[in-house]
């Protein structure tokens, strides 16, 4: 049910204030990883806070002002969102707020007229509606297991939702990796160097307003290995090792894939994802209304 | 007054003032007659808000026999037209529907006009209907007097076209007449009355310009219009049959009289519903329609007419819950959302897209009630209230947009911040509520969502809703950065806009915003006690999330005041274009120095969501769910 | 402490060069040499960069995508000449068509000689570019950590 006001209110202030540090420290060990894997040494743990902190020294380049709205926007509802996922609130207000702040960050693209940026923002956009469909299932899934839809109730509960849920999860890894912007779905903007869009949907972005979209991205990290989580609630520990092996597992296939075209991405976040997901709802709503009703 | 007054005044009162804006001549005279008109309907419709809102259902009798007998000769006489009409441009579908319609009608009359006892409450008004009113009468009244300086500027733009604007705003009048006796009447033989009028302005009206192009447009929305109404006239012979005495064609005692009775004529009746709403496989009058002066669109093809039909398959939806019938008319309502939320991502013309973007939210509600547990009913209710502010809100802006940069296209509207700054704020704000969090329509979705897997085969509505959600996002969010581009030096051209239309456009975009606020409000003074009424329990969000909601609102309105904060002036620089040196408008200088255009466009996805493949899909589709609807209905019949 | 110098991103242009010194800059990103353990990125966009890494000997065609890029780099900046045709236009100085050397165009902060310039001069040449830079961010007179 509905969380205790005053645990919420304390949660999602810890995330507030914890998940950047938390994000940033996993951008770090995802670059040093990346780095091990090439064969190089790679930069030192700490290294995306002196990125942030450089990127708050220069100076505000824009376009248009109106990005400067657009990329705080962007960053205040991620961070909503995921305060209020943290605080244990709805999984779908969770989910509708982080689109709001998604599509803030692709408004912000549209806003400079520049081709790169622009058809950044385009694919950006095919990258959220591949993944939509999937969250959405993944939270009617993970009421099915559960009864509720929030998320301190899912994260106690003793079902061992992943058991409950095998092809959703695997719908969420896979979409876990196009959120993730990893190799194949870096589509609209990479953090590995040049990608054919130069920089994609960050383009025209300098200084501060980067720096909000990196740690708007660190906040954004925290939350979906949150989710990861959620399918493991009923043994923290599985969960912790669930997320760093599931994070380990992306790393791996970003260093051993190249990027696929659009329609790829839509396709496999749609047809296979969606089919997963839906197969396996469909199994479990059978067992659950003709099985034991 | 009297709430039964009240109901009376706002029937009769549009038409009235429909007969004098008929005579009036001058445009001064034209403007005094809507602009009063308006006033006058948008403030009784909220005394009738005040006045009823807590009083539950209330029903009235209003002596019929003159009445009856004048509307039965009203419908032959428009019948009559419409066959002359339908000969003289060979439309012999259109001639064959009126034909079947009249005779049906005509036998009804005969077999069952002298056993029809007089029902005693011909007129009733209940939560929903009062919801209905104020949409009628707040948002018709408001598209009515953005058609004045509309229409004004549409002649000016098309000289070739007949002035017949007198015609045109007497329709508009006696639209808004018959959409208000559609949602008070109790006597399904005056509801069918008042459908076949909007079914017959709506005709006149999307044929207003009388091009080919509308005329063929207009006899298509015709038939398929018609089509649902024979079906309405086949269940009133159905009902007089069962018993007649004509106890059954009360609105009010039929809803209550249990499956057996109620679901043959709900099937139909909600078929006739389908038509109207342009549901699949009867889409394609709603897209043909988008002909007709913007107005048109926005007040019957989204606001008002086509939520007649919703609005008569939601107040049958008490009798189709848990029956394999409601679900099949639910499954029509979810696969047109799903089909018509891709389709739109396909198009470029605005209206187009807003037209699709309207059948899909018109399916999402008829889902909704075609399931029609109690905490969906309260959704559907919801969308109605929420999709006819900002959909309206939509129209008017895109018909704005279109008399001053000369196109529908959305590709024409880039850089429209700069281009019409107020206009495109206005749109972005009307868009935003159509999918954005914290905005009406999500809360819909949300609540949808939450209500569909509480309810049996509700999963598949859950996996439309995922899907088709997704499709909408796509087509609202390319828009929308297509209009807060800058592309620097545009000259601004939204001066020259009246005011009439501004102050229009004002309103309906602080309702947008206003409604998602109180929408607490609306829901525990109206929808929950209506829903309370028919189904014994109700439902509402969580005081909790809405408050989070709540909060977002308020920190989305405040955002945009962050660009006030700047501490000093910025540095703008031109976007980067690999070096390339630019110029205002996004020229840049290419090879050899030459000055070339940059032209920007949106993905349109043809190849996956391209109109024609959907569209067969979903014909296809919905024609075998509504034809094993209806063969279930004649297995009860049998 | 200053991030700057921390995490000096560089973007690297081409202005007419043979690609000898190119292929040295990219050669310092592989792992025999790998600058990004310094925190040093290779974007493509000068948005995103500190330091200017340009190459080759300017002409009539690149003058002014040099200059475009090199303001659209967010202040604090540097440039560094890599190679001698950067410098000042090596062999190609005489041509007609050649303006011989980037400092023509746009300011210059460091030099690195070579034809091609090795790897190790080239990180030499940035590690230079880095305390100049930090000079001028102290001399921005902008308090560091702007978020206006």
């Amino acid at each position: 049910m509905i969380p205790d006001p005053w645990a919420a209110v304390l949660n999602a202030v810890i995330y507030l204030l914890l998940a950047p540090v938390v994000g940033g420290l996993i951008a770090g060990i995802d670059r040093k990883i990346t780095a091990r894997m090439q064969g190089r040494v790679g930069p030192p743990l700490l290294q995306p806070f002196y990125d942030v902190g450089k990127l708050f020294e220069k100076e505000n380049l824009v376009v248009t002002t109106t990005q400067n709205f657009y990329v705080l926007s962007y960053l205040v509802f991620m961070a909503v969102s995921g305060a209020l996922f943290f605080s244990g609130g709805d999984m779908l207000l969770v989910i509708f707020a982080f689109t709001l702040s998604h599509i803030f960050l692709v408004l912000g693209a549209y806003a400079s007229f520049s081709p790169y940026s622009h058809v950044g923002a385009e694919r950006e956009l095919i990258q959220i509606i591949a993944y939509e469909p999937m969250i959405i299932i993944t939270a009617a899934g993970m009421y099915m297991v559960t009864k509720s839809f929030y998320v301190s109730d899912i994260m106690q509960s003793a079902v061992p939702v992943v058991l409950y849920l095998p092809g959703v999860f695997i719908g969420y890894l896979i979409v876990l990796t196009i959120k993730l912007r990893k190799s194949p779905f870096d589509l609209s903007t990479s953090h590995h160097a040049h990608q054919e869009l130069v920089k994609g949907v960050t383009t025209d972005f300098a200084g501060p307003n980067l720096a909000k979209i990196e740690i708007a991205h660190w906040y954004e990290y925290v939350f979906l290995l949150g989710v990861v989580y959620l399918f493991f609630g009923f043994n923290p520990l599985l969960a912790i090792a669930a997320i760093i092996i599931a994070y380990f597992l992306e790393i791996l296939i970003d260093n051993t894939t190249s990027r696929v075209k659009w329609q790829m991405t839509l396709r496999s976040a749609w047809l296979v994802a969606g089919t997963l997901g839906i197969i396996n709802l469909g199994v479990l709503y059978y067992l659950r209304m003709v099985v034991v009703p | 007054m009297q709430v039964s007054q009240l109901l009376i005044f706002l029937i009769l009162f549009p038409l009235i003032a429909a007969f004098f804006l008929l005579f009036a001549r001058k445009s001064l005279e034209r403007n005094w007659i809507v602009k009063l008109a308006a006033l006058a309907i948008g403030a009784v419709s909220l005394w009738l808000l005040v006045a009823g809102f807590d009083k539950g259902m209330m029903m009235y009798g209003v002596s019929g026999k003159v009445l009856d007998l004048a509307m039965l000769a009203i419908e032959l006489v428009i019948a009559v037209y419409l066959l002359w009409l339908g000969l003289k441009h060979k439309k012999y579908s259109v001639v064959i529907l009126v034909v079947i319609q009249a005779a049906l009608l005509l036998w009804f009359e005969l077999t069952f006009g002298h056993t029809l006892v007089e029902l005693p409450n011909n007129l009733f008004v209940d939560q929903f209907s009062i919801i209905m009113a104020m949409i009628i009468g707040i948002i018709g009244s408001l598209i009515c007097v953005y058609a004045l300086g509309y229409m004004e500027t549409f002649h000016e733009h098309h000289k070739e076209i007949a002035d017949r604007r007198g015609v045109f705003f007497f329709i508009l009048f006696v639209f808004l007449s018959a959409m208000f006796g559609l949602v008070f009447s109790n006597n399904l033989l005056w509801v069918l009355f008042f459908w076949e009028i909007t079914t017959l302005c709506s005709f006149l009206l999307i044929g207003y310009s009388q091009t080919p192009e509308a005329t063929n447009n207009a006899f298509l929305a015709l038939a398929m219009n018609m089509l649902g109404g024979v079906a309405f006239v086949v269940a009133l012979i159905y009902l007089g049959t069962l018993d007649p005495s004509g106890r059954l064609l009360e609105l009010s005692t039929l809803l209550t009289s249990g499956y057996a009775i109620a679901i043959v004529p709900a099937v139909l009746i909600c078929f006739a519903g389908l038509t109207k709403a342009a549901q699949m496989p009867f889409s394609s009058w709603l897209v043909g329609a988008m002909v007709a002066p913007t107005p048109v669109s926005a007040l019957l093809h989204s606001s008002t007419m086509v939520k007649a039909g919703v609005y008569i398959i939601v107040r049958f939806a008490p009798v189709l819950t848990g029956t394999t019938e409601g679900l099949m008319i639910a499954l029509v309502g979810g696969f047109t959302f799903l089909l018509t939320s891709c389709m739109a991502i396909s198009q470029s013309n605005a209206k187009k897209v807003l037209a699709y973007s309207t059948i899909a939210n018109l399916g999402l509600i008829v889902a909704c009630a075609g399931v029609g547990t109690y905490n969906l009913m309260w959704v559907a209710i919801l969308l109605i209230i929420f999709h006819a502010i900002a959909k309206s809100l939509l129209f008017l802006c895109v018909g704005t947009v279109e008399h001053r940069i000369g196109s529908r296209d959305i590709e024409d509207m880039g850089g429209l911040i700069e281009r019409m700054p107020k206009m495109a704020v206005m749109m972005f704000i009307g868009m935003a509520g159509m999918f954005l969090a914290p905005f009406g329509m999500i809360i819909s979705k949300w609540a949808a969502i939450e209500a569909f897997i509480q309810a049996p085969f509700g999963l598949i509505f859950i996996i439309i809703l995922a899907f088709g959600g997704s499709a909408t996002l796509f087509f609202w969010s390319k828009w929308m950065g297509k209009i807060i581009s800058v592309m620097r030096n545009q000259e601004n051209v939204e001066k020259t806009v009246p005011q009439d239309k501004w102050t229009v456009l004002w309103i309906l975009t602080a309702l947008v915003v206003i409604v998602a606020l109180i929408f607490p409000l609306i829901s525990s003074a109206l929808i929950e006690p209506f829903i309370m009424d028919i189904y014994g329990q109700t439902t509402r969000l969580a005081e909790a999330n809405i408050i989070i909601m709540l909060l977002m609102l308020g920190l989305l309105i405040l955002m945009p005041f962050s660009m006030l904060l700047e501490s000093k002036t910025p540095k703008i620089a031109p976007p980067y274009m690999g070096g390339r040196t630019t110029e205002g408008g996004m020229k840049f200088h290419g090879s050899l120095g030459m000055s070339r255009d940059l032209v920007l466009s949106n993905y349109y996805l043809r190849s996956y969501f391209g109109e024609e493949k959907l569209f067969m899909v979903g014909v296809l589709a919905c024609w075998g769910i509504i034809l094993i609807a209806l063969v279930m209905v004649v297995g009860v019949v049998l | 402490m200053s991030y700057l110098t921390k995490s000096p991103w560089i973007i690297h242009y081409d202005a007419s060069s043979c690609n000898g010194c190119d292929i040295e800059v990219l050669a310092a990103l592989t792992p025999v040499y790998d600058v990004e353990r310094f925190g040093i990125i290779n974007t493509g966009n000068p948005k995103h960069a500190d330091i200017f890494l340009v190459t080759g000997s300017v002409n009539e065609q690149n003058r002014e995508i040099l200059k475009n890029t090199y303001d659209q780099i967010p202040d604090p900046k540097v440039v560094i000449a890599v190679g001698i045709c950067a410098s000042s236009g090596g062999i190609f100085r005489e041509c007609y068509n050649v303006m011989g050397g980037i400092d023509k165009v746009i300011p210059v902060d460091v030099w690195v000689p070579g034809c091609a310039a090795r790897p190790e001069a080239i990180i030499d040449g940035v590690v230079k570019a880095l305390g100049i830079l930090e000079e001028k961010r102290k001399a921005m007179k902008r308090p560091a950590g702007d978020t206006a």
